[in-house]
């Protein structure tokens, strides 16, 4: 890296990139020939690319989002963006036949040894598709379907056409179309009735070219009373130029199953990461979804759960940390339709050397939803004066007999606070990096544990050369 | 040996003087006791000594150990072997006890801590304080009551082993029971090392004796003397020394 382009970004630890080795590299820019381009070298059902197409076209008629941060949505250059980039000509099964640069990155990013250690199963996702992807032997006899997106739909297409675009539709917003359009990758999973993914599953992103967009797509179905964790983290290297990340997640969860989707988001600070995730939960039903946003230059993300069956639950727990020149605008929707469905919501930011972070959150309780139950919590914790945290809450209850509560607060580290752990023997940085990942540590707890300890690291080393 | 000396020591905060002359010089083995009335400059003393960046020392010196501490930062401060007891210890929500005391005991005996070694230790000091073991999940003074705030500054006490212990109102918000085990950890440290013992009241007095009490008013130290002088400043107030 070079020293302007280190001191502009700190000290990303994952900003190292490997020469590009393309097999198959699309032109810059988009259109309905990429599209159909792209399907077409997938060799994708038909509908498949009737609806990429239908969805382009609704790309460019839907404006921009005028709300989040317009300066930034507005300076992405759609014409400058790869959208298809295959670095591998196969999905490997076994670690050793991952081509040795693809390799190198993700044993720099600890993947192989994470599997062996905690996973049911991994998939690594480097540019637009899948290079890598196992399942443990018992869950695959267990009748669990674990694939990359792409091979998902080769292999099970009465499944995805069943589901796909069910949850979020292409017209749902801009970012929404665009991924439908174009999507490569992602993660297809099936848990049928009654079984229990002990072991959280894993994929892990990975953007490696300039310019580059990653499209991957996710579907998760849990069948009744079935459970799984399934947990993502995303990194790329630094450039001068930008990448964009624009993702949809799917997650359905039948009556009585749960669902758990974490994500440790460190993309560098030249990634837009705008995506969409939603739930739809039937009746008893769980769906979790644990969000840390660290990195990115814009993250626009909102974890959505629709509650829609009697009982069904829904937890957010995200964080956001903005740093220099970041802007996370992030936060939750949860959608009661259904007689006492439940929600958690908690947020938690943290502002730092003039980064800003917003939460912006919609809870709707329907006329039907009767004995509901809501707690929202917003706790923003701002490191110095320069930055900023904006709270963008919206209610919509039609329904009296709801119960619903709301705090938010921020608050800065006090003095008492450092005095206190630097009389303990912690310098300043130590004490700042402590009473960080004690605010955090709601959040942290609910990692695993290899994930915890990661962040953690990370917030440290965000603190340090902190104090001026 | 010297562990603490103050000379003419003078203090601000905003420019308001509120130590005014103080010198004390405190050797190992020996417990201070300074009394006075609230507002009299008793916790500026322990905090400016501690480091606290709010105080501004317009003149004179504080010597630790032998040498002057002008420009020792707060840590540099606690890992060379000073500890002061919080009035108010602020809570630190998210960070567990267990996990916050062994960094600390690493930070400030500048080692890695052996798992099990340190373990015993903490189990070994926490039984003398008669506490629970729950403590270790609670995150750092987060809803403590105010005897619990007082065992665990005692508790992180007994763990840094300091050559120099200063006490700001230890014995405040503590019942019978907690004085008594709160007292018999502050006589253990007080054996090597300087301990300085800031109160209202001669209840801790009557459970750590100290050698020296000085009674302290407006920001300077009117008289110093036994234990006899606790005692008779718990009987007359302080009246009488203002003449």
């Amino acid at each position: 890296m070079s020293e302007q382009a280190h001191e502009a970004v700190g000290d990303y630890r994952y900003g190292f990139h490997d020469p590009e080795q393309a097999t198959i590299r699309f032109d810059k820019g988009l259109s309905e020939q990429v599209v159909r381009d792209i399907s077409e070298l997938k060799n994708e059902p038909e509908w498949m690319t009737e609806i990429r197409v239908k969805a382009y076209h609704h790309f460019i008629e839907r404006p921009m989002p005028k709300w989040g941060n317009c300066n930034m949505l507005d300076s992405i250059n759609f014409e400058n963006v790869t959208y298809f980039l295959r670095s591998s000509n196969k999905t490997e099964k076994d670690w050793d036949d991952v081509p040795e640069d693809i390799k190198n990155t993700f044993e720099r990013l600890g993947i192989p040894e994470a599997e062996q250690k905690w996973l049911g199963g991994v998939t690594a996702q480097y540019e637009s598709e899948a290079v890598y992807h196992s399942i443990r032997e018992d869950l695959e006899q267990q009748g669990v379907l674990f694939f990359d997106m792409d091979t998902g739909l080769k292999e099970h297409p009465e499944i995805v056409k069943k589901y796909f675009c069910s949850v979020v539709p292409y017209t749902d917003n801009k970012f929404a179309a665009l991924n439908t359009a174009v999507w490569s990758g992602g993660s297809f999973i099936y848990v049928p009735k009654n079984v229990h993914v002990e072991m959280p599953v894993q994929a892990y992103f990975r953007i490696n070219a300039k310019n580059m967009g990653q499209f991957e797509r996710t579907l998760i179905i849990a069948d009744e009373g079935s459970s799984i964790h399934y947990v993502e983290g995303c990194t790329a290297p630094t450039y001068s130029t930008d990448s964009l990340h624009s993702a949809v997640v799917e997650l359905i969860a039948m009556d009585n199953a749960k669902i758990r989707y974490s994500t440790v988001q460190n993309w560098s600070a030249n990634v837009y990461n705008l995506v969409t995730k939603r739930g739809i939960a039937h009746a008893n039903s769980v769906i979790e979804w644990v969000d840390g946003n660290i990195g990115s230059k814009l993250t626009m993300k909102y974890p959505s759960v629709i509650l829609k069956g009697e009982g069904a639950h829904a937890e957010v727990i995200s964080v956001a940390y903005a740093g220099e020149g970041q802007h996370q605008d992030a936060g939750a929707k949860v959608h009661h339709l259904a007689p006492r469905t439940t929600s958690n919501i908690l947020s938690k930011s943290i502002s730092k050397n003039g980064g800003r972070s917003s939460y912006r959150g919609m809870l709707q309780v329907t006329p039907k939803a009767e004995g509901c139950r809501s707690k929202i919590v917003c706790d923003a914790l701002m490191l110095d004066d320069s930055s900023r945290s904006d709270t963008y809450p919206t209610m919509e209850v039609g329904n009296s007999t709801a119960d619903l509560e709301h705090e938010a607060s921020v608050s800065k580290i006090s003095g008492d606070q450092l005095f206190y752990l630097m009389s303990r023997g912690f310098s300043e940085e130590e004490a700042m990096g402590m009473i960080v990942n004690g605010f955090f540590e709601p959040f942290t707890r609910e990692l695993p544990m290899e994930y915890a300890v990661e962040l953690n690291k990370l917030l440290e080393l965000e603190m340090e050369g902190s104090i001026g | 040996m010297e562990v603490l000396k103050i000379n003419d020591l003078h203090v601000s905060v905003d420019e308001t003087p509120i130590i005014k002359g103080i010198s004390i010089t405190i050797n190992k083995g020996e417990i201070h006791a300074i009394m006075g009335r609230n507002g009299a400059g008793k916790s500026t003393l322990a905090n400016v000594v501690m480091g606290h960046p709010a105080y501004e020392i317009t003149s004179g010196d504080i010597v630790f150990l032998g040498k002057p501490l002008d420009d020792y930062e707060v840590y540099e401060r606690a890992r060379s072997g000073m500890f002061l007891s919080f009035q108010y210890p602020p809570s630190i929500p998210g960070v567990q006890v267990g996990n916050f005391l062994k960094k600390s005991v690493a930070s400030v005996r500048d080692q890695q801590l052996k798992a099990r070694e340190f373990r015993k230790e903490l189990n070994a000091a926490m039984e003398q304080l008669e506490m629970d073991k729950s403590f270790l999940s609670r995150y750092v003074n987060d809803g403590f009551s105010g005897g619990e705030k007082k065992r665990l500054e005692t508790l992180q006490m007994l763990l840094l082993k300091p050559q120099l212990a200063l006490l700001d109102e230890t014995d405040s918000g503590l019942d019978i029971d907690a004085l008594r085990v709160v007292s018999k950890g502050i006589n253990e440290i007080a054996k090597d090392s300087g301990c300085l013992v800031i109160t209202h009241y001669q209840r801790l007095l009557d459970l750590v004796k100290p050698d020296y009490v000085h009674a302290m008013i407006d920001g300077k130290i009117v008289m110093t003397g036994g234990p006899e002088l606790a005692l008779k400043l718990e009987e007359n107030g302080y009246d009488w020394l203002e003449a």
